[in-house]
């Protein structure tokens, strides 16, 4: 499944990229480019190596072989913006919302007009003016995730990653949740990693599905959703492109 | 199916209001546990259960402490002259214990080399009871307020040093590779995630800390003191009054409750994101 010329600029690129733990070989040569403003998700089976892969792009390890380019220059957490959504729940307890939201803005060190208009942007967007004092604890579990995912856009990052994100959500809250995550990324126009198992998910979101094989994990297939956004899930075009990733996955 | 604002607003007065009078209940509960206690002790002393000698009533140990406030025997000072000399000791030696205990249990638990430096030291020194540092003490210190101080640091210090230690050391990995991917390095990392993520245990530490502080007074004011609760209770068992030893105790003990209560009022402020509101 092929798509029609995309004339965005190359926003990363991930060159030859290997990681080894000893003799244990997770990422096997990986290559690909991101668009600038693309939102890429990255599927593949359980243990196959989503998390590895993420950790490598955001420098908490090291690849062994290969690198990461953003912007044409090696990826650099000092110099690049790079945000991590985690899997695990990661907001700072001790935090108000507007203070989470405002962290790494503080630690990029960011004006005090830049970093409260970009607090109350997130906050406007995201419908939380409410909790904007309250503490994680005082929260359901879908807003605290909310509020890591909007301190995640605020810093308007190069790359912002998101490792399974709603992986704990159900079914109603995560469709919520993935229509905002779209309306943020069109809004504020970053550029998008989503790595989830749950190939529904990646069909709804993704303009392109990274398949990755078991490990050592390379590259299987590369798709194009070609659906406008939001996107129907009774759609038989998005049937189909379920049914074919799904095939994808199992079948080797 | 809507929620209606004013309704969630009434629901939530009435919780208040509700929780309000079930604290109320609590209070009178713990007032009367006091009463209660006050109330057997007096019982048994006033039907001679015990020699009452050996035992004051608590009517009696009330007539002594009013009678300290403004007279000098049998140890030579009024109450509040002893209350200021076992607070001046008290506070220094806490003080400072938290002021090098925190910061040093923090940095053990962040920074390895700091770790692999001072730790065989301090777990060689930390098993000696404050107690037993005294003669040492003597030779190196003296025997005056310093000395006392130190007696008193040293029991505190302990504690604060090994709970601020475990508790940074039980700062979340995620939590770390937040502020990290964020471009935060390890110093800006130790000082806005593993500082505020040891606060709770911090906190215990210095609650467990103060009772040790008290509990070591009495032994701190053995060293030659002129004044001081302690001091006075040392005094009145050698001149066998009793209501003046047991008068002595229930000084330390309200002093350490109402030192305990402003403690926990500080941190309710400054752990408000951990604590009911």
């Amino acid at each position: 499944m092929e798509r029609q010329t995309d004339n965005r600029p190359v926003k990363v690129e991930v060159r030859d990229l290997t990681k080894k733990f000893g003799d244990l070989l997770v990422l096997d040569n990986l290559n690909f480019t991101i668009k600038k403003n693309e939102f890429v998700c990255v599927v593949g089976p359980t243990g196959c190596g989503k998390t590895t892969f993420l950790n490598v792009l955001t420098r908490i390890h090291e690849p062994t072989e290969g690198d990461l380019y953003i912007d044409g220059q090696p990826a650099d957490p000092g110099r690049h913006s790079i945000s991590f959504v985690f899997q695990e729940p990661s907001a700072f307890p001790w935090l108000t919302v507007e203070e989470n939201i405002a962290f790494g803005l503080k630690v990029k060190k960011l004006g005090k007009s830049e970093i409260r208009k970009r607090v109350e942007q997130i906050i406007s967007l995201m419908g939380l003016e409410r909790y904007r004092k309250s503490y994680p604890r005082e929260l359901s579990v879908s807003v605290v995730q909310r509020v890591i995912i909007g301190r995640s856009f605020a810093m308007q990052p190069d790359l912002l990653l998101m490792d399974e994100p709603y992986g704990q959500m159900d079914v109603k809250v995560r469709f919520y949740l993935e229509d905002e995550v779209i309306r943020l990324w069109k809004e504020l126009g970053s550029t998008v990693v989503f790595i989830t198992h749950n190939i529904e998910e990646a069909v709804y979101l993704a303009e392109r599905v990274i398949i990755l094989t078991n490990k050592p994990a390379t590259i299987k297939e590369e798709v194009f959703i070609d659906l406008p956004h939001p996107r129907d899930i009774t759609d038989p075009k998005f049937i189909d492109y379920r049914n074919y990733i799904t095939d994808k996955i199992k079948w080797w | 199916m809507s929620i209606n604002q004013k309704d969630l607003e009434q629901g939530l007065s009435a919780y208040k209001k509700s929780r309000k009078k079930n604290l109320l209940r609590m209070v009178l509960l713990s007032a009367a546990g006091i009463a209660v206690f006050l109330l057997v002790w007096q019982l048994v002393v006033q039907f001679k259960l015990v020699n009452v000698r050996n035992l004051p009533a608590p009517t009696k140990v009330m007539e002594t402490l009013i009678y300290k406030i403004s007279n000098r025997n049998p140890d030579g000072n009024t109450l509040g002259t002893n209350i200021v000399a076992s607070l001046q000791v008290a506070l220094s030696g806490f003080f400072l214990a938290l002021v090098i205990g925190i910061p040093l249990g923090l940095f053990m638990g962040w920074f390895t080399p700091v770790d692999k430096f001072v730790r065989p030291v301090f777990e060689l020194l930390r098993p000696v009871p404050p107690i037993a540092w005294i003669p040492v003490v003597v030779v190196f210190v003296g025997i005056d307020l310093k000395a006392k101080a130190t007696i008193i640091f040293l029991s505190v210090f302990v504690p604060c040093v090994i709970n601020s230690y475990t508790g940074i050391k039980l700062t979340k990995r995620t939590l770390i590779n937040v502020a990290k991917t964020f471009g935060a390095g390890n110093f800006e990392t130790f000082v806005k995630v593993g500082i505020p993520s040891a606060m709770p245990m911090v906190f215990t530490g210095v609650r467990t800390a103060l009772g040790g502080a008290w509990s070591t007074l009495v032994a701190a004011e053995m060293l030659a003191a002129k004044a001081g609760l302690g001091y006075m209770l040392q005094v009145g068992r050698n001149v066998a009054r009793a209501d003046i030893v047991v008068a002595g105790m229930v000084a330390i003990s309200v002093l350490g409750a109402l030192m305990a209560l402003a403690l926990g009022i500080l941190e309710k402020r400054v752990l408000k994101w951990k604590l009911e509101r």
